[in-house]
């Protein structure tokens, strides 16, 4: 896939592979900060994967937009044989009681039951695309077909940190108190803000996520001590 | 050296903890937050004899208020021009004092800027988020928000009489209500019209101003279609257009990925101008090519470089300070 460059002020450069959503584009994108982040190019200060493009942050004092787009274009020479190392994370959710705001919602807009739309947020093959929005709020695609709804018109707020959300084909695990216009379906104590200097989040761009269900004694349980945020 | 202890009699909102900023974690959703004028926070830093990359503490329009509960501490306001008073004098911004036990300090909008920054000579007993002071605003995350009521600690607080009196003011920063740009990264997606009236036209800076971008008023400016594109990075300095057609600026606590489109990236060496600006000035943008934005960086790292070390030195002593007016004089611009 042949990129188009855009530079980004003084200090980054747009790199996109496609305008639309796609699989294919997502994958050179993942494939290409893989590749950066192994060739030390210099004077790159960070990147920041998102859908379809990859921003190259830089420092202009050492390099420029030019010379940055010469080194991705040699990267993506032999784009294809870098090995993506793809994690595979579980994210542990309470459906019950009050966690489930918009369970019923949904059931009733997708023509399912309450557990219906459990049972297909569990069975979803979710990968972690990018983040945003907010610390560690990772968008992850993947929520089936059957509880894809779209965003409402009204944000309900102050929805606490850890809420599990859907929208479209997204889903994502909140982790600071935060209005939000996405379909409420449970409570998550898996922590996502990690407080490690080495891994100060839990997931890594790319990676696989499994939701796994728990039950509101195990939910107690497992958040003491403070669950995101 | 002992320790000085504060009591915080007012703030405003927006006022925070700030270092130089928390880089490296925009992939994880976390902008680099940090001063709203980087030079400023630098410059209240270095006036103390510390690194520029110190804590300070910015203040927004609604001002601080602070009383000496013990100790004596040394400390600099810099940024716009704020108004400063100390134990009964009327200073300004740009100035470093000493505050002793029983004293009070406010510091207030004065005739023009956004934010000042205060700085002490000694160490805020203060968190850090991911080994930075720096506050994201939106989670609280960092050093925090600082609040009426509270009290602030400082550690091997130091009295410096050499360093006390004016600072230098980098006026090489101002942008004179002109912020340069590159076009893009999503200008494609604008008709040719609003290409031209972002670039011709004055915009106002709205009250939606905080620490996340600032929000303008003035033509709308059109795409070519009713859009929905993919969320996209931003940066600081990203100029979004939301569905109405109105510009906003994203500044220190920007989300770091959107789906709005950018109709241009105001160049770093102007941003730190542009937070100064108020509610209701104007502003224009002016397009530079990316050659010419990189140039701009370095021009404006040189500058800094010269001008922070100038008022890194000390004073030196009351009559040293009185040979050296004669000799000195003008300003640095």
């Amino acid at each position: 896939m042949k990129p188009t460059f855009k530079p980004v002020a003084d200090h980054a450069v747009l790199v996109s592979f496609a305008t639309k959503i796609s699989d294919a584009a997502n994958q050179s994108v993942v494939a290409l900060d893989h590749a950066i982040a192994q060739a030390q190019i210099k004077g790159v200060r960070e990147t920041v994967p998102a859908f379809v493009n990859i921003l190259i942050s830089f420092d202009p004092l050492v390099t420029d937009h030019q010379e940055i787009e010469a080194e991705v274009n040699k990267l993506l020479i032999n784009l294809q044989n870098v090995s993506a190392k793809v994690g595979h994370k579980t994210v542990q959710v309470c459906y019950e009681g009050d966690f489930g705001v918009h369970t019923a919602e949904v059931a009733k807009v997708c023509g399912i039951s309450e557990e219906a739309v459990i049972n297909a947020h569990l069975s979803g093959d979710y990968h972690v695309v990018m983040y945003g929005f907010a610390p560690g709020y990772a968008y992850m695609a993947g929520v089936p077909e059957a509880i894809q709804v779209p965003r409402k018109s009204t944000p309900t707020r102050d929805i606490p940190a850890g809420s599990v959300y859907i929208a479209s084909a997204q889903c994502l695990v909140s982790t600071i108190v935060m209005p939000t216009g996405w379909s409420i379906l449970g409570r998550s104590p898996t922590k996502i803000l990690l407080d490690d200097p080495k891994q100060p989040f839990l997931f890594d761009v790319g990676d696989r996520v499994t939701f796994e269900r728990i039950d509101l004694a195990t939910y107690d349980r497992l958040s003491k001590g403070g669950c995101n945020g | 050296m002992a320790d000085a202890r504060l009591k915080v009699t007012f703030a405003g909102p927006l006022v925070t903890v700030q270092d130089a900023g928390r880089f490296g974690h925009m992939r994880f959703g976390v902008p680099a937050s940090g001063p709203m004028d980087r030079l400023s926070h630098a410059a209240a830093n270095v006036a103390l004899g510390k690194p520029a990359e110190g804590s300070s503490i910015e203040i927004s329009l609604g001002g601080l208020m602070l009383e000496c509960l013990s100790g004596e501490i040394t400390l600099s306001v810099t940024g716009g021009d704020f108004t400063v008073d100390h134990a009964g004098a009327k200073l300004a911004s740009w100035t470093v004092l000493t505050l002793r036990k029983g004293e009070k300090l406010a510091i207030r909008a004065g005739r023009w800027g956004s934010w000042a920054y205060l700085a002490f000579a000694g160490q805020m007993d203060i968190p850090q988020w991911l080994g930075q002071s720096a506050t994201h605003s939106m989670s609280g995350f960092g050093g925090g928000t600082i609040t009426s009521g509270q009290e602030l600690y400082i550690q091997e607080a130091a009295v410096i009489e050499t360093r006390e009196g004016d600072i230098l003011q980098p006026e090489y920063a101002d942008i004179k209500g002109t912020a340069r740009v590159v076009m893009g990264p999503q200008d494609q997606h604008f008709e040719q019209a609003a290409l031209d009236t972002f670039l011709s036209k004055a915009y106002a800076l709205s009250e939606n101003y905080d620490r996340m971008g600032v929000r303008l008023n003035g033509e709308t400016l059109a795409m070519k279609a009713a859009l929905s594109i993919p969320s996209e990075p931003i940066v600081r300095g990203s100029v979004q257009v939301a569905g109405d057609g109105a510009p906003t600026v994203l500044l220190a606590d920007h989300q770091t990925t959107g789906g709005y489109p950018k109709i241009a990236t105001v160049v770093s060496a102007d941003v730190d101008g542009l937070v100064q600006m108020r509610h209701r000035d104007l502003l224009r943008f002016k397009a530079i090519s990316a050659a010419e934005s990189v140039d701009e960086a370095r021009r404006y790292a040189v500058h800094s470089k010269e001008y922070l070390d100038r008022i890194s030195e000390p004073r030196g002593t009351l009559e040293q300070r009185l040979m050296g007016e004669n000799l000195i004089g003008g300003v640095f611009s």
